[in-house]
């Protein structure tokens, strides 16, 4: 197939930024997203224009590396489903594809589509983890943990990190990221002893990285490739209000 | 508590529960009026004869929330618009739907409607000959009192107040609709397993509101064009500066 691409170029942080457009043939529809930015780089170094920039790691949707909004939309058009993981039998020939970096305040762009998401590391780093010390893995029933409970927080435990939940909110909110990575702790009986003092800082991390407010759109949740649900908002919601009231009593 | 982005959201969520009960019980006396003159002045005049504490007490503190509501909205907004300084080149919305994406545009609509309505009833500045309509007709004793029935028909006897409040209305449906299951979300006690159930629940209550506040200027137009006769303005004489 034959596309039309207007990307995103971008020289480094300061620089202002602009739409290129080229043209590319015969993308193959098995190949994936990122295979045709490849095919396009290759191109373009042909012709000796510097390539475009983009990130990428596992490509098998597993490490959250990938970005790009394609098309106004997170990882592109299809549901539950990473830029690596998209495939080109979803575009048609002779379309156009928008590419742009994932945008938020909070995520400066490097170069190109490559942004800079070390904020979410800073949320992590804040509360995103418990405090023992790690050692071998303990015995399997050693510590009952409910059914529910640990499903649930599977589920939010398959958050990759990938920071489409704040390239799709208009607000630019992490909320969706936030809650997951303390929704997946606070439910396990190792990560609840910490709760309070980990939402507590890990909101507090969210804010200092200038990301937006919330809004309960839940554009974040259809965005995200885990489908990581709004539930976890509502409770990291729940357990900052629950935290904040404690400390203001102890 | 109130500081961080969360924060913000709680004094969102609690100044909204006032608002919203509020509205309800603002309505359910409103309604009174489709009983005749006698029951809307009497309602009106126990309200206004409530021991000053109260009265004054009520509205200080319905006051400070939509104060605190519009203030904190417009912090939000700012720090969300800095927030994302560049916008998409295409702009997709999967989810959200057009109540909640206009909070900020019917927020508005109803700041200003609020203000007019205060000074066009509870202060009339509008028309201050509304001070002058006195009757005995629902007064608990032989005393006159203030003809609130005299004033809302003699009020929405214009027709572009009545398109206002009616418009107003629905900007109202529109914000209490986002409102109504955002108070949840962002207390904590929504599950997207109810959640639906609690989405449906916001918008019966928004649309009843909307429909509850807007059938009296509606029921006064439709009067006013000679289509029914609900009111009997015809047989009521409005003093002569009101029409
Ligand atoms: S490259 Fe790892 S998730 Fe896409």
């Amino acid at each position: 197939m034959k596309l039309i691409l207007k990307i995103w170029r971008q020289d480094g942080p300061q620089d202002e930024g602009d739409f290129e457009i080229h043209q590319i043939d015969q993308v193959s529809e098995d190949s994936s997203f990122l295979e045709m930015l490849d095919q396009l780089n290759e191109q373009l170094l042909g012709e000796g224009i510097e390539p475009i920039l983009f990130d990428h790691d596992c490509r098998e949707g597993i490490c959250g590396t990938c970005s790009l909004t394609i098309n106004g939309l997170p990882h592109g058009p299809e549901n539950s489903t990473t830029t690596c993981q998209l495939h080109m039998r979803k575009f048609s020939d002779g379309d156009t594809i928008t590419i742009e970096p994932f945008r938020a305040r909070a995520f400066p762009v490097v170069r190109d589509l490559v942004v800079d998401r070390s904020a979410f590391d800073r949320i992590t780093q804040a509360g995103g983890f418990i405090t023992v010390r790690t050692g071998s893995a303990p015995d399997g029933n050693a510590l009952p943990v409910p059914k529910d409970d640990s499903d649930l927080a599977m589920d939010a435990a398959a958050c990759i990190g990938c920071g489409a939940c704040v390239a799709s909110c208009k607000n630019a909110s992490a909320m969706l990221f936030t809650s997951a990575k303390a929704g997946h702790l606070n439910l396990l009986p190792q990560g609840k002893a910490e709760k309070d003092k980990r939402v507590l800082a890990m909101v507090s991390a969210m804010d200092g990285a200038g990301f937006g407010n919330c809004r309960n759109y839940g554009e974040c949740s259809a965005a995200c490739p885990k489908d990581i649900s709004l539930d976890y908002i509502a409770k990291l919601n729940r357990d900052h209000a629950k935290a904040k009231i404690k400390k203001i009593f102890s | 508590m109130f500081t961080s982005s969360l924060g913000k959201k709680y004094i969102m969520a609690l100044t909204g529960i006032v608002l919203i009960g509020f509205v309800f019980v603002h309505m359910a006396g409103n309604l009174q009026i489709l009983l005749g003159q006698e029951a809307i002045n009497a309602y009106a005049h126990a309200l206004q004869s409530l021991p000053m504490p109260i009265l004054w007490g009520s509205r200080v503190f319905l006051i400070v929330c939509v104060i605190l509501h519009a203030w904190t909205a417009v912090v939000l907004i700012r720090e969300n618009r800095a927030a994302r300084p560049h916008a998409n080149e295409i702009e997709v919305t999967k989810r959200a739907g057009l109540a909640s994406l206009k909070m900020g545009f019917s927020g508005i609509t109803l700041l200003l409607f609020i203000v007019f309505h205060l000074l066009h009833f509870t202060i009339r500045t509008i028309y201050p000959e509304y001070d002058d309509l006195m009757t005995t007709v629902g007064s608990p004793n032989e005393g006159e009192i203030h003809d609130v029935y005299s004033m809302v028909l003699a009020g929405f006897n214009h027709l572009w107040i009545s398109i206002f409040y009616v418009v107003a209305m629905f900007s109202l449906s529109g914000h209490l609709a986002h409102g109504f299951s955002s108070v949840f979300q962002s207390l904590g006690i929504r599950s997207e397993s109810w959640g639906k159930k609690l989405d449906l629940a916001g918008k019966a209550y928004a649309w009843s509101i909307c429909l509850g506040f807007s059938i009296v200027p509606v029921l006064v137009t439709i009067e006013k064009f000679g289509f029914i006769t609900f009111f009997e303005t015809s047989t009521y004489s409005f003093p002569v500066a009101l029409n």
